[in-house]
C-alpha cells in the first residue's frame, strides 16, 4: 500500500533538490528551476500519453482528449479523477482539482501559498507533454487560491 | 510475415523503415510513401463518420499485383505501415491485427525509454529484434 506515496515522496525530493541553491527568498533563478521541473513533466507526459490510450479507440476531437486527461491520466498518476472541467469552447480549458494530492500534505488554507507553484510545475509539464503527443500545442498554467484546491488553465494553440 | 515495415511520425517523416529483401529498397520506400495518402484519406473519413467507434487498425490500404499494404494509426497520430507478400494468402486479418498490436507495444516501449527523444529515428535494438521476428526469413 506504499505505492501511492512513492511518487509524492519522489516529487517532493525533486522540488527540494532543485530549490536547494535558492535558499534566499528572492526570485533569482526560480524561473530556471521551474522550467526544469516543467521539462521533466513534459517528457513524462509524452511517454504516458503514448502508453495510456493504447487500448482505447481513437479520439475524435479536442474535448475527448481533455476528458481523457481529466479521467484516465489523472487516475493513473494521482488515483483520483479531476473534479471539474470547464471550457469556453474556443481552446481554453480550466481543470479544477479540489484536493490536489501533491498539495494535500502541505495543509489546507492560505498558508504556504507562495510555495505552491513549485509543486505544480511538474504537473503543468505533464499536461503539456501529454497534449503534445496527442497532437495539440498548448500552454498550461496553474493557480492556487487556497490549498489544496488548484486550477490548471490549458490554452490550446491553434496552428 | 511482412516484407516491409515502416513507422511514420505524425509530421509524415519516417521514424523507422526496414524491408527485406535488401535490394529494391527504394521500391518499398516509394510504396510506403504513396500509402500515406490513403492513410490520410481514411483518417479524415473516420472523422466525418457518424459511427461512435473509431478503430486504430485501418485495414487493407491498397493492393498491388505483388503486395498488399496495411495501415494502423495510433492516438498520437503515429502511423504503422506494413507491406506483405500477396502470394502469402495464409495471412488472415486478425494475424495482421496482432502484428500491429505488437508493433504498437514495442513503439510505446521505445517512447518510454528516457534515452529516446521523441521525433528521432528509432535505433532501439529491442525494436529491431521484434521487427526481425515479423519479417520473412530470406535464406
Amino acid at each position: 500500500m506504499a505505492d501511492t506515496v512513492l511518487f509524492e515522496f519522489l516529487h517532493t525530493e525533486m522540488v527540494k533538490e532543485l530549490w536547494a541553491p535558492h535558499l534566499e527568498p528572492g526570485r533569482v533563478g526560480w524561473k530556471m528551476s521551474l522550467s526544469v521541473l516543467e521539462g521533466l513533466g513534459f517528457r513524462v507526459g509524452q511517454a504516458l500519453a503514448e502508453r495510456l490510450p493504447q487500448e482505447t479507440l481513437a479520439f475524435r476531437e479536442e474535448l475527448d482528449v481533455l476528458k481523457f486527461l481529466c479521467r484516465d491520466l489523472w487516475v493513473a498518476v494521482f488515483r483520483k479523477q479531476m473534479d471539474g472541467l470547464r471550457t469556453n469552447h474556443q481552446g481554453t480549458y480550466v481543470l479544477q482539482d479540489h484536493s490536489f494530492p501533491l498539495l494535500v500534505p502541505m495543509g489546507s488554507g492560505p498558508q504556504y501559498l507562495e510555495e505552491a507553484p513549485k509543486f505544480l510545475a511538474f504537473t503543468c509539464g505533464l499536461l503539456c507533454g501529454a497534449l503534445s503527443t496527442l497532437g495539440f500545442q498548448s500552454q498550461v498554467t496553474a493557480s492556487v487560491a487556497t490549498l489544496p484546491a488548484c486550477k490548471f488553465q490549458v490554452v490550446i494553440q491553434k496552428s | 510475415m511482412a516484407v516491409c515495415i515502416a513507422v511514420i511520425a505524425k509530421e509524415n517523416y519516417p521514424l523507422y523503415i526496414r524491408s527485406t529483401p535488401s535490394e529494391n529498397e527504394l521500391k518499398f520506400h516509394y510504396m510506403v510513401h504513396t500509402s500515406l495518402d490513403v492513410v490520410d484519406e481514411k483518417i479524415s473519413a473516420m472523422g466525418k463518420a457518424l459511427v461512435d467507434q473509431r478503430e486504430l487498425y485501418l485495414g487493407l490500404l491498397y493492393p498491388t499485383e505483388d503486395y498488399k499494404v496495411y495501415g494502423y494509426v495510433t492516438n498520437s497520430k503515429v502511423k504503422f505501415v506494413m507491406v506483405v507478400d500477396s502470394s502469402n494468402t495464409a495471412l488472415r486479418d486478425n494475424e495482421i491485427r496482432s502484428m500491429f498490436r505488437k508493433l504498437h507495444n514495442s513503439y510505446t516501449d521505445v517512447m518510454c525509454n528516457p534515452f529516446y527523444n521523441p521525433g528521432d529515428r528509432i535505433q532501439s535494438r529491442a525494436f529491431d529484434n521484434m521487427v526481425t521476428s515479423m519479417m520473412i526469413q530470406v535464406c
